[in-house]
């Protein structure tokens, strides 16, 4: 299984002071998969998540991606990987256009030099010109966001905040997706809408999906697999059917939900 | 009647609708609005031999203003790194010309970027506490290099003259010197056009996306690709070129090198420009720099006539540190009425006449 592996999370353990809020997890993800991690408030989700694309370092353990460890570098270049992340509070540029942010996306694919860029000649602009063609005729087509691109993030509204990020993060071409809550906030239709995209960037990109949801049916529905996580332990892994088995998951989690 | 309507309709749209890419991301993206850039342009060029001294003096102030503040726009408007020792720069700059210029004899052509080079080289080294240090606490930390840089210009003579200065000769082009305000006026309007310009330019590029984003959310800058710390230091370096070429051209202007040209007051007046003028504009650069060098103006006009109809020149005097206080005065009324600045006023005020007189169809 090593050998086939996107990515790989050899027991890696963070803490925030005396929290423990990853302990020894160990995760592999496989090429192409839609693989959700799940677990209660606090458990170490985000946590988990941070750990992958840099933006926490772990105390302890390392993360590979495609047998490369990446453990040491820092999350601007590991998203030159091709791993793209959407946040659980939507973190745009909101002082720029729907358009901005998502060629933002694009940063590390443009070569142009600064003085080409400063006086807006030569291969700067076809550059530029190209990856606009290509982000209107893929991503803002694909997203529909046409109608909004030249509008400040900052005046959506909450669901299509939630594109725009989405948006933003295929912008870079990820082949690891790592989506934070894309759903929360949500209502049925968004969250509709939301799958669909979901299922079509794996089948018609090919990326890999990491995803934390706390709506269970959604998750058991779309998910070739799920990950679940308790206090900073995982408790799980397997597939919908194989997890909803696991005595300890209805403990922590569907017991709960159960009991209350 | 719906038909003529929309045919109006239609028409009056034409010059809006876009057929490539490129149009789209032109500048200025209607005919109306190159119509009047270039009669700006025009005015600009043709009107000063008929202004007179006085008045092209002024403007030449307001061009260099209008470049050393759209540095600082830069660094805090377009990237969100403050600096409060932006007077410091220009006093790089302001040196090292009158130092190549004076004492090694360079011609202004060469001396003037060199000017901006040599500050861009120290802003490389200035920005790095921006790696661990933001907003106020960089604020602070750009003060210490202000007073440093004060210190500097005062007790190092042999680079800097010293306390009184050094005197700085009309620029020779080919051993012709060009003594006339005139001519130095369009020295500086080539320079303002074409720095602005470039500055407009690398917003539209990938360059001014990382700088804008790492001004909205380092994080998930960070989480796209972005080397926040590198595009930090470029805020620096590029703010403090520009920086470096508005003060080699303030001691061309004024003939002569002072200390006091670049003390932490001059500072506050470049940030008094861009909060006034509009951050993260170019707009706001040009709006604040006029309004900021025209206000004082008129102020001292008026107080001197104040001064003689009481026949009392000691108003004057009395009045003197009103400068100060107006630029204070004005921060404070634009950070809380107005924060968009002179610029946000236009942009209501032009998107206001551009769906005029049919905004509802």
């Amino acid at each position: 299984m090593t050998e086939t592996s996107i990515l790989r999370v050899e027991s890696v353990s963070l803490s925030f002071g005396g929290i423990q809020a990853l302990n020894r997890v160990d995760l592999e993800v496989l090429p192409g998969e839609i693989l959700a991690i799940i677990g209660p408030n606090g458990a170490g989700k985000t946590s988990l998540l941070n750990c992958i694309n840099g933006l926490y370092r772990p105390d302890s353990g390392h993360i590979f991606f495609e047998n490369l460890d990446i453990t040491p570098l820092k999350a601007h270049k590991r998203a030159r990987l091709r791993m793209g992340r959407t946040f659980q509070h939507t973190e745009l540029f909101a002082g720029m256009t729907v358009l901005d942010n998502i060629k933002s996306g694009r940063t590390m694919d443009i070569q142009a030099n600064f003085f080409g860029a400063f006086f807006h000649v030569g291969k700067a602009v076809r550059e530029e010109m190209k990856h606009r063609r290509e982000l209107e005729e893929t991503v803002i087509d694909f997203l529909d966001l046409n109608h909004v691109r030249e509008q400040p993030v900052a005046m959506l509204p909450h669901g299509l905040q939630k594109r725009v990020d989405l948006a933003r993060a295929l912008a870079l071409n990820p082949k690891v997706l790592l989506l934070d809550e894309p759903m929360a906030g949500m209502n049925i239709e968004e969250k509709e809408d939301m799958a669909s995209f979901f299922l079509d960037i794996h089948r018609d990109l090919g990326a890999t999906l990491i995803w934390i949801e706390h709506d269970l049916s959604t998750v058991m529905n779309l998910s070739d697999r799920i990950c679940v996580l308790n206090f900073g332990e995982k408790i799980a892994l397997g597939t919908p059917d194989e997890v909803r088995q696991e005595p300890d998951v209805i403990e922590a989690y569907l017991g709960q939900e159960e009991a209350g | 009647m719906k038909s003529i309507v929309t045919d109006l309709y239609s028409a009056y749209y034409a010059p809006y609708i876009k057929e490539s890419y490129r149009e789209d991301e032109a500048i200025f993206k209607s005919r109306f609005q190159r119509t009047w850039f270039a009669l700006l342009v025009f005015a600009l060029v043709a009107l000063p031999p008929f202004m007179g001294g006085y008045h092209t003096f002024f403007m030449t102030q307001v061009l260099i203003a209008v470049i050393g503040a759209h540095g600082l726009n830069i660094l805090l408007g377009y990237t969100g790194q403050i600096s409060l020792g932006h007077a410091a720069f220009l006093g790089v700059g302001g040196y090292t010309y009158s130092y190549l210029a004076m004492v090694l004899h360079w011609p202004f052509w060469l001396a003037i970027p060199a000017s901006g080079l040599t500050a861009a080289g120290l802003g490389l080294f200035i920005g790095i506490p921006s790696l661990r240090i933001k907003g106020i606490y960089l604020g602070v930390a750009t003060i210490a290099f202000q007073f440093i840089a004060d210190y500097t210009y005062f007790h190092w003579t042999t680079f800097s003259g010293g306390p009184q200065g050094r005197a700085v000769e009309a620029p020779a082009f080919f051993g012709y010197a060009m003594t006339s305000p005139l001519s130095f006026y369009y020295i500086c309007l080539f320079m303002a056009v074409v720095l602005l310009w470039g500055a407009k330019n690398l917003m539209r590029s990938k360059y001014g996306r990382c700088l804008m984003a790492v001004r909205d959310n380092d994080i998930s800058a960070e989480a796209l690709g972005v080397p926040v710390f590198k595009y930090k230091i470029l805020a620096f370096v590029i703010s403090s070129f520009y920086a470096g070429v508005a003060g080699a051209l303030l001691v061309i202007h004024l003939r002569n090198v002072y200390p006091a040209f670049f003390h932490l007051n001059v500072s506050i007046e470049y940030l008094a420009i861009i909060i006034v003028g509009g951050m993260g504009t170019v707009m706001g650069t040009i709006f604040g720099a006029l309004f900021i060098v025209l206000v004082p103006e008129i102020l001292s006009n008026l107080i001197s006539s104040l001064a003689q109809w009481a026949h009392n020149p000691d108003i004057t005097v009395l009045m003197a540190p009103m400068r100060l206080i107006i630029h204070g005065f004005l921060i404070i009324l634009f950070i809380l009425i107005e924060p968009a600045g002179l610029a946000g006023i236009w942009r209501r005020i032009s998107s206001y006449w551009k769906i005029w007189p049919l905004p509802y169809i």
